[in-house]
């Protein structure tokens, strides 16, 4: 019984042991992993059939105090580079330059979306998710992670806005 | 004929009942369109006329409500340790309960103040005592944090506090209980004509708050029990009510009640101000903390200080008279227009008012009626401006409604009581449930009242509300003071035992109320300005990781090559700036408590992990939709172990 004992402590350290260091990868169980097709009923519009990150909508201003800006051919490099740094500071914790992440890259932006909308959506997501119709649809499409208000003033929007242009 | 005549005036009076009944029947229409109901019925989505503080008495906090709703908005952690915030369990504040007696994580807090400036509430500040380890809080009213807090050497016992003067010039701490003046070992029953009573006089800077205690006097080893300031005619000189004249050190229920006559103490603190400034009093020897919190660096510093300067009030002609005041009183308060000095004989039934008039007059006239350690007693007669016959029992404290009226708490018969200042008779009287301490009328200590509630505090529920077990919360009621007659109002639980509150407008607070703390207005030395400045630091067994949170993720949330043995820092920083969007953070088996951090702000919770294992941590505060989702993972190696430190986000 002793040695049965013993040999048993001794399978069990030798597991111990085993334990230590990298394990060995396992996969993951295995299911269909692909999205099930969503019925969308007829009264959407044509605009779900392109993804809202894809869609184009250079003519919407958004909603937002943001109502007209033109901007300059010329990028104002030194606004550029204060957008670039409350950029860095307040919103690379969900968007990257180089990659989707919790938001949309902000490169190739401006080819999508007009100035105002993008500054209305900067100063006052809450409002935009609510009724603009692109808003929510990026809300949905980017799996509900509200975008925080950060707080900034038409100012500091306007020189991320500047940045976004050198991207 | 007669006959005829008697039948005629019963048929008039008949008339006049029932017209005086159709009368009254209009005005209880009248009463019906402002009913109790409507008068505290603040309806959703609206707010609140009054902000009332109220001491949280054994939990050691100061507790934020609504008035006239009754609604509690926050409880303020002050000289307790607050699990909710991680007020006393962060690193950054745990300097703030740091005493001479090592970290006290409690106190009694008892008499909050607000800051004034001419006599009237500024809402700058709002001050607390600490009853039990003398300590004075001061907490500001843009952030509702505690920013400050001064340990009262010398003291014991912290009762007579905080109350402050006119402009802020100082907040004053009283002890209740005398001791010896230095501490040292001798006989309790040599207490009499040895121990003395400590009266603080602690300046406010009037840019930053700051406080410094600039003197104590120290007075004869009596009990100091309440305080309040002179305003207006008054300003300049400080009111202390005391009991235990006798100076009994045994069965102070007995002992203490010896005498009929005990005294308020009027102390002309300029005058000792000045003494002070020209050199005077006495450098001695001391060791008592003061923390303050640093709103830019997030962080709370203690500092021991070693010295206070103490006074000797009968060395200084004309800075300290008693005026005799039966029956052990205990409240002190002074009138808006600063004439009257009020005092309340606990074992009374009558209200006892001195003149400020007078008592200049007998101080002048030299009408004094023998001593006690050489501070003249005036006589009673000279200085009395009259009583109050209330035929309550047991009054406790006075406030006044601006509009002439007094106020006055009777605890033993369970009442306020309303009677005009001047002619000293009573207006009305309505019961309270049950045993009533204070009372509170929204600058209602202060040269301006706002005199449209009062809010009684109980010491005694009982049946007021649903029974749950031998502990209950006290009972608050609220009265319209509004008219001739008080009126019973509401009926409102409260958050551990308020002794003093303190109220003001609305719109004093709520326009300059801070929503966020800037980003980049942060000084924390462990921020984490930015998410590509998170990282993970080891030296030696210490790990401090910089950590930033939005909704609704960490960055870092994997973090590899934590030890078992290791001190491990988390220095959270909160990089939202949106209003009411704080983040917490918790991780299994923290022997702290979680932290709640503020929009910008940084905070810092210690965990030492004892078990090999991969530990889960997450965000406290439900934050968005993917709050759930606000997790990540601790990989916890044996000691020995050489797995490198790394940390990562969405790898």
């Amino acid at each position: 019984m002793k040695s049965i004992l013993k040999s048993m402590a001794l399978l069990f350290s030798l597991l111990l042991i085993s334990c230590g260091g990298k394990e060995e990868k396992k996969e993951g169980f295995s299911v269909d992993r692909s999205k099930a097709p969503e019925q969308t009923s007829e009264v959407s519009s044509e605009t779900n059939d392109v993804p809202a990150s894809q869609r184009i909508t250079l003519d919407e201003k958004g909603v937002g105090q943001i109502k007209e800006i033109t901007l300059d051919p010329q990028i104002d490099t030194e606004m550029a580079a204060a957008g670039e740094a409350i950029f860095k500071t307040n919103c690379t914790a969900c968007h990257k330059i180089d990659k989707r992440f919790i938001g949309p890259s902000p490169r190739g932006i401006l080819e999508r979306r007009s100035p105002e909308w993008i500054m209305n959506m900067i100063l006052d997501p809450k409002l935009m998710t609510e009724q603009d119709r692109c808003a929510k649809d990026l809300l949905i499409e980017f799996n509900g992670a509200a975008m925080a208000n950060q707080n900034l003033t038409v100012e500091e929007t306007r020189s991320i806005l500047e940045y976004y242009r050198t991207l | 004929m007669i006959k005829i005549k008697y039948s005629a005036l019963a048929f008039l009076g008949l008339v006049m009942v029932f017209t005086g009944c159709n009368d009254a029947g209009k005005s209880s229409n009248g009463a019906l369109s402002s009913s109790a109901a409507e008068k505290v019925y603040v309806a959703p989505g609206e707010q609140d006329e009054f902000y009332a503080f109220l001491s949280g008495g054994y939990s050691g906090n100061l507790t934020v409500y609504g008035l006239p709703s009754g609604r509690m908005f926050k409880e303020i952690p002050v000289f307790s340790q607050f699990p909710t915030s991680g007020y006393g369990y962060s690193e950054e504040t745990k300097p703030m309960l740091n005493t001479s007696f090592g970290f006290v994580p409690w106190d009694d807090s008892h008499h909050p103040d607000i800051s004034q400036t001419n006599g009237e509430l500024d809402g700058r500040w709002i001050f607390i005592n600490g009853n039990n380890t003398p300590r004075i809080a001061r907490i500001s009213l843009s952030t509702f944090e505690t920013e400050e807090i001064m340990e009262i050497p010398n003291s014991a016992g912290n009762h007579s506090s905080s109350f402050i003067t006119e402009n802020t010039e100082y907040v004053v701490a009283g002890t209740r209980f005398s001791v010896p003046v230095p501490q040292r070992d001798m006989p309790i029953n040599e207490y009499k004509g040895n121990f003395k009573g400590a009266l603080s006089f602690i300046s406010v800077a009037p840019d930053d708050g700051r406080l410094n205690l600039e003197f104590q006097v120290l007075m004869p080893g009596f009990n100091y029990d309440l305080s309040h300031p002179g305003r207006g005619k008054s300003h300049g000189w400080f009111f202390f009510s005391t009991y235990n004249t006798e100076e009994a050190n045994s069965l102070l229920e007995v002992m203490a009640s010896q005498n009929d006559k005990d005294f308020i103490a009027a102390i002309n603190w300029k005058k000792i101000e000045e003494y002070v400034k020209n050199g005077g009093g006495t450098k001695m020897p001391a060791n008592y903390a003061h923390n303050v919190y640093d709103e830019e660096t997030h962080t709370g510093t203690s500092t021991m200080k070693k010295e206070v300067i103490t006074v000797d009030p009968t060395k200084i002609p004309g800075s300290v008279y008693f005026l005799p005041t039966p029956k052990s009183p205990h409240g002190c308060d002074v009138d808006p227009t600063g004439q009257y000095i009020i005092g309340s004989g606990k074992l009374s039934a009558d209200i006892t008012v001195h003149s400020f008039d007078k008592m200049l007059a007998a101080i002048e006239g030299e009408k004094f009626d023998g001593e006690a350690y050489g501070i003249p007693i005036l006589k009673f007669e000279e200085v009395l401006a009259g009583t109050v016959k209330s035929g309550g029992l047991g009054p406790l404290h006075t406030e006044f409604d601006g509009q002439g009226n007094a106020y006055t708490t009777f605890f033993i018969s369970s009442e306020v009581v309303k009677w005009n200042v001047g002619s000293w008779e009573v207006i009305d009287r309505k019961p309270t449930y049950y045993s009533v301490g204070h009372l509170m009328i929204p600058g209602g200590n202060s040269r301006k009242p706002f005199g449209k509630y009062v809010v009684a505090m109980n010491k005694i529920t009982k049946d007021r509300y649903l029974p749950t077990g031998p502990e209950m919360e006290h009972s608050a009621q609220i009265y319209d003071i509004s008219g001739e007659k008080m009126e019973l109002i509401y009926d409102f639980p409260t958050h551990g035992e308020p002794h003093y509150a303190a109220g003001c407008p609305a719109e004093l607070l709520a326009p300059k109320s801070q929503k966020i703390y800037r980003l980049d207005e942060n000084k924390h030395p462990y921020a984490t300005p930015t998410p590509d400045k998170a990282r993970v630091e080891r030296t030696g067994n210490e790990v401090h990781v910089y950590m930033s949170t939005i909704r609704s993720h960490f960055t870092p949330d994997n973090i590899e090559g934590i030890k078992v043995g290791d001190k491990v820092y988390f220095h959270i920083t909160n990089h939202e700036q949106d209003f009411d969007v704080p983040h917490g953070f918790s991780i299994i088996g923290q022997n702290t408590s979680e932290i709640l951090v503020m929009p910008g702000q940084t905070k810092t919770s210690v965990w030492e992990p004892k078990k090999v294992g991969v530990w889960p941590f997450y965000c406290t505060d439900f934050c968005s939709a993917l709050h759930q989702e606000m997790q990540g993972y601790v990989r916890v190696s044996p000691a020995n172990s050489n797995i490198e430190l790394s940390w990562t986000l969405g790898e």
